[in-house]
């Protein structure tokens, strides 16, 4: 109804459009360039002023009158059943809003059916006075602009006046929507705690989530909702995700930018396109259907070769902070043994951890879960491998190529160059794509809810099920509990999930700004 | 002057040239480590589109079984009209054809069996079929009924196919006492290696017992030591845990060795067990056995389907079948197995292209399941979302671009639109939810809702590519335009946009593509309920192909997870289209200046 109004004033609307610029036409009386503006242009004015008001009115009214329709039923209600909770005031509500338009009501009775009666009264009211209304609007205002058509009358300049604040106010949604996010997270959010008694901290630390099992009366034991099992498995899924994304992105970037041969490259930057173009769902079930019966069908092989993969990062990472903790002392390991040191510290970091793991499980019988965080975190660092290295590959080719010229006319080989000047100077923007990276991660649903596991589960072992703050709120909004109930913690989760990303972002842009005031 | 030999022998030295061939190495190293991991994010590119495209194959296909049904039992001739007609319980004679079709299943557990390798969905199927042309009433006319999801999966060798195993001795069926069972002789070893399936099984289950051991020997161990170290009170308690777990370990070990006694015997005869892989014996057309007890010339069973009982019976009479996958491991019993082959053997089994899995809406039932629903409430969406977001994001952009001024506020619009780029997308769900659905009370589930959340979420990818588009506009294109006296506002929409244009549509439709794909926010606003029919506009309550997908993958069927795989290679097929659309708009009109 409200639709068709719509298209009637646009109709309207362009009515005038031709109207005036006829109108137009005959004030000049066939000496066009007489005319201040081209007869367009007043009809342009007519158009944007009979659609401003009709689209106006039918905003107000429509939405307005919808508001004030609910606002009365439910005094209404609230007077027939003054004991009652605001909520079952609403049930009773929608249940008579289902009558009256023929619905599936939760229940009947006379109140629902005196009620449904008054808003099928109501509603009808309301939809013809907002069309009535809008109609009358445009067509005034567009009859007021025609009255306005004359030689010397300023069309132009005054429609576009009122297109470029038209452009701002497009420009301006996007403020609307970070503040329509602000609020409605921060309004949930603020019921939320007053629900718990203002236990922040208990929401923060508390180790025990199950926020729905603990509601007496509305309100909700401050116990039960601690978010750490969230905060922890979001935390390992995303490390797992990282530890698989960032080496990968990132060689992938620097071989790209730095090795790679045109043919190559026209083939494997389509290809990284493509893996950041499939949907989060299809990741998703590739984690469950394929990704994580794999990994706890071979767990026997892949568990140790993923400690043994994760032991060369640590040496790696111990080898380069050594460097830095004690200048030349890395890179002299490294040499030692004629040459062979790096290799034999590899080899036994890697002993030591697979010596450790038969300590603790001799048979390498592991018991990986089939909603296992390994499974969840590999595929989501899948997911942001194309990420990480897009990101990266940009900075590296920001690079000033004098930078690159100057090495290679020192004598350094092409790796020299990448690791002692091409990622220096890059490191702002990786580090930046990283943090971009973490906070896909961390925002990131469908992989976890299709393969990450549900209950709230404190551990340290990336091989039990854990869950996230995404799947919660998933859950929380799904679920068969009440809506208003359940919105509380989803919302306020939202709400940490946006805060987290939001200042990821943030530290983000600001790193990488930084680094271009260096080279431009 | 430096002299050359002198630094010649500095470089040629050996240390000189070994350094070199280290430097050399780390750069093979660093090339190295780039090309595995281009390497490694192709082989999970690879992976993905095979787990999927190998898992959707299933969905290709339904399977119909040809039945004559007697609709006229029901009491209603070709004469009767639609009303009559409509009275009639499809149902039951849908349920009254496969009791004809095999009269000796009289068992309610075996009956219900029986209904189940036919769709419920066919009685449906029945009725329009006899309501569009009541002439099939009189004659009995035969009439494909659809296969349940389990038939099909097996007609298309899902859980594995009837190995026709070769056999040379004639056979002899005697019934016992109870009519239940018969007892098979056979005159050849003919069973013999079917029987060592049965006897490496046994070893199987002999190791795991031997593992099992194993571990209550480690356990023993540890207490042992316990013990030692301990006094008083602990040390009893642990001498009785080492007690408790050599038992343990005992009894296993015993258990193991009974089991790999019985395996290392040929000739002994086994049971076969529901996790075992099943023998079928077909004597003639309909005479099937399978076998509860085989040994190598002969066993036990239980008869499956009639035939005639204590006769000889020669080898090119009987065949034997076995199914690898046991009965435990699928969802189709022996049973049904044997059904389905018998109508097959009749030829009343026919197989197709699944045409249905195209045009229907979503059903509980996977066989009935489609994806056009979906599609409908993704096109329905993706036009909101269009109509909302293209309009705002090429106007946003011409402002940021063109009019803005700088100043404290355009930044903060800037800032706010790259941040918004980056906001998980369930909070544009949660935003969705808090302001459309209850503040603006939109209609839950419906296009219109999901449309405009997937706009704001566009939004930003919109804007940025526009603006991107339209600096790339050269600043002499404007400068032409004001000269020759064009207000700022035509030079933008007369000269600038329409240059700009392709490299925004570009933009646009990269963002439609990530849209289309989107899934979280559309589940917080209620579009996963479960929805049969197909949207006929933006306000009914509707689906979308990915939030399909993800309800189809969480349905417990077996077929679904073919029917998931194939609804995602649609939607990546859509996907494929936009952005090769994309890429062509690109290649085809974006000018470079």
């Amino acid at each position: 109804m409200l639709g068709y109004t719509l298209l009637l004033v646009i109709a309207v609307a362009l009515g005038f459009f031709l109207v005036a610029q006829n109108r137009a036409v005959r004030v000049a009386d066939g000496r066009l360039a007489d005319l201040h503006s081209r007869p367009s242009y007043h009809g342009l004015y007519s158009l944007l002023w009979a659609l401003i008001a009709g689209v106006g009115v039918l905003a107000l009214i429509g939405i307005g009158g919808s508001w004030l329709v609910t606002s009365t039923l439910l005094g209404r209600i609230a007077a027939e059943l003054p004991e009652a909770l605001r909520i079952e005031h609403q049930l009773v509500l929608s249940d008579a809003q289902a009558i009256a338009r023929g619905g599936i009501p939760s229940a009947v009775d006379a109140l629902r059916e005196a009620i449904a009666e008054d808003f099928a009264r109501l509603d009808a009211i309301r939809r013809w006075g907002a069309m009535l209304a809008a109609l009358v609007a445009a067509l005034a205002a567009g009859t007021l602009t025609l009255s306005q058509v004359a030689t010397p009358f300023r069309a132009r300049n005054r429609s576009e006046r009122i297109v470029r604040s038209l452009l701002l106010a497009a420009a301006v949604i996007a403020v609307l929507t970070t503040i329509g996010i602000v609020l409605s997270l921060i309004f949930e959010t603020l019921v939320f705690f007053d629900n718990i008694g203002w236990r922040l901290d208990k929401f923060l630390f508390g180790t025990r989530w199950s926020p729905l099992s603990g509601v007496m009366e509305g309100r909700m034991d401050p116990e039960r909702v601690g978010a750490i099992p969230l905060f922890a498995g979001t935390f390992m899924i995303t490390i797992i995700a990282m530890l698989v994304a960032v080496p990968v992105g990132l060689f992938a970037a620097i071989y790209l930018s730095d090795f790679a041969s045109a043919r190559v490259r026209a083939v494997a930057k389509p290809m990284l396109e493509v893996l950041a173009g499939v949907p989060t769902v299809v990741y998703g079930f590739f984690a469950a259907i394929t990704v994580a019966p794999f990994v706890r069908g071979q767990s026997t092989w892949i568990i140790p070769l993923l400690l043994v993969a994760l032991s060369f990062f640590l040496v790696s990472v111990g080898l380069i902070l050594l460097d830095r903790i004690v200048p030349g002392s890395g890179r002299r390991l490294r040499g030692a043994f004629n040459g062979l040191g790096a290799i034999v510290l590899y080899v036994v970091g890697a002993a030591l951890m697979l010596l450790y793991t038969y300590s603790v499980n001799p048979t390498f019988s592991f018991n990986v879960a089939s909603e296992s965080a390994l499974a969840a975190g590999i595929v989501m660092g899948i997911m942001i491998i194309p990420f990480i290295s897009s990101l990266s590959d940009d900075v590296i080719n920001a690079v000033p190529q004098s930078l690159r010229d100057g090495s290679y006319g020192l004598g350094a080989t092409r790796a020299e160059t990448i690791r002692q000047v091409i990622l220096p100077a890059a490191l702002p923007g990786i580090v930046s794509a990283v943090l971009l990276g973490v906070s896909r991660a961390v925002g990131e649903t469908m992989i976890v809810v299709m393969a990450a596991g549900q209950g709230a589960n404190l551990t340290w072992n990336p091989m039990e099920a854990v869950t996230t703050v995404t799947v919660q709120i998933v859950m929380l909004i799904t679920g068969d509990t009440e809506a208003t109930v359940a919105a509380g913690p989803a919302f306020t989760l939202g709400f940490t999930l946006f805060i987290v990303t939001l200042l990821l972002n943030i530290l983000a842009l600001r790193i990488v700004r930084r680094y271009r005031e260096l080279y431009d | 002057m430096v002299d050359m030999t002198a630094l010649s022998r500095v470089h040629g030295s050996a240390a000189a040239q070994g350094r070199m061939r280290r430097r050399r190495r780390a750069e093979v190293r660093l090339k190295v480590y780039g090309i595995a991991a281009i390497l490694l994010a192709g082989l999970a590119l690879v992976t993905l589109l095979w787990s999927v495209i190998g898992n959707a194959q299933g969905a290709l296909t339904e399977s119909y079984l040809t039945l004559a049904p007697d609709i006229a039992a029901e009491g209603v001739t070709a004469d009767s009209d639609a009303e009559a007609l409509r009275a009639v319980n499809f149902d039951g004679v849908t349920k009254d054809t496969l009791k004809a079709a095999f009269p000796d299943v009289t068992d309610r557990r075996e009956r219900r069996e029986l209904y189940a390798i036919v769709s419920s969905g066919a009685a449906f199927e029945l009725r329009d079929a006899v309501l569009e042309d009541p002439s099939r009433i009189g004659e009995g006319a035969p009439f494909r009924f659809l296969a349940s999801d389990d038939t099909d999966l097996y007609l298309q060798g899902f859980f594995g196919r009837l190995e026709d195993r070769a056999h040379s001795g004639q056979a002899r069926f005697t019934s016992s006492d109870d009519g239940e069972t018969v007892d098979v002789f056979l005159t050849a070893n003919d069973l013999a290696d079917t029987l060592l399936i049965v006897k490496e099984r046994l070893r199987g289950s002999a190791r795991t017992l031997r593992r099992q051991a194993a571990l209550q020997d480690a356990g023993v161990r540890a207490f042992e030591r316990e013990a030692e170290g301990a006094t008083g009170e602990a040390r009893e308690e642990a001498l009785t845990e080492v007690r408790r777990r050599s038992d343990q370990r005992d009894r296993l070990i015993a258990q193991a060795e009974e089991l790999e006694d019985r395996a290392s015997r040929p000739s002994v005869a086994e049971e076969i067990g529901r996790s075992d892989p099943s023998i079928l014996l077909r004597i003639g057309d309909t005479g099937w056995v399978k076998l509860t007890e085989v040994e190598p010339t002969g066993g036990r069973g239980v008869v499956l389907g009639p035939f005639e009982t204590e006769s000889v019976v020669d080898p090119s009479d009987w065949s034997y079948f076995v199914l690898d996958r046991p009965e435990a491991a699928r969802s189709i019993s022996d049973r049904q197995i044997v059904w389905i082959e018998t109508l097959r053997s009749e030829g009343a089994v026919e197989r197709q292209f699944n045409t249905r899995f195209f045009t229907s809406g979503n059903s509980r039932q996977p066989e009935l399941a489609g994806i056009w629903g979906a599609v409908v409430g993704s096109f329905w969406t993706m036009l909101v979302t269009f109509v909302v977001a293209f309009p705002i994001g090429v106007l946003a952009a011409i402002y940021l671009e063109e009019f803005a001024p700088k100043n404290r506020f355009t930044d903060f619009i800037e800032v706010n639109i790259n941040n918004l780029a980056a906001v998980p997308s369930i909070v544009f769900g949660l935003l969705g939810l808090a302001v459309f659905l209850t503040f603006f009370g939109v209609p839950r589930s419906a296009p219109l809702a999901g449309g405009l959340v997937l706009a704001l979420m566009t939004l930003p990818t919109i804007i940025i590519a526009s603006r991107a588009s339209i600096r790339a506009v050269p600043p002499s294109i404007r400068d032409a335009a004001l000269g020759l006296g064009a207000s700022k506002l035509q030079t933008s929409f007369h000269h600038v946009l329409p240059l700009a244009m392709p490299g925004i549509l570009t933009g646009t439709i990269i963002g439609m593509a990530q849209a289309l794909g989107e899934t979280a926010p559309l589940i917080m606003i209620g579009m996963v309920a479960f929805i049969t029919e197909i949207p006929g506009g933006i306000l009914d309550s509707a689906s979308v192909l990915p939030v399909q997908v993800f309800s189809w993958s969480d349905f417990p069927e077996r077929a679904f997870e073919a029917r998931t795989a194939a609804a995602i290679c649609v939607l990546l097929i859509f996907l494929i289209i936009m952005n090769a659309f994309a890429v062509f708009l690109r290649k085809r009109f974006e000018r470079r200046w």
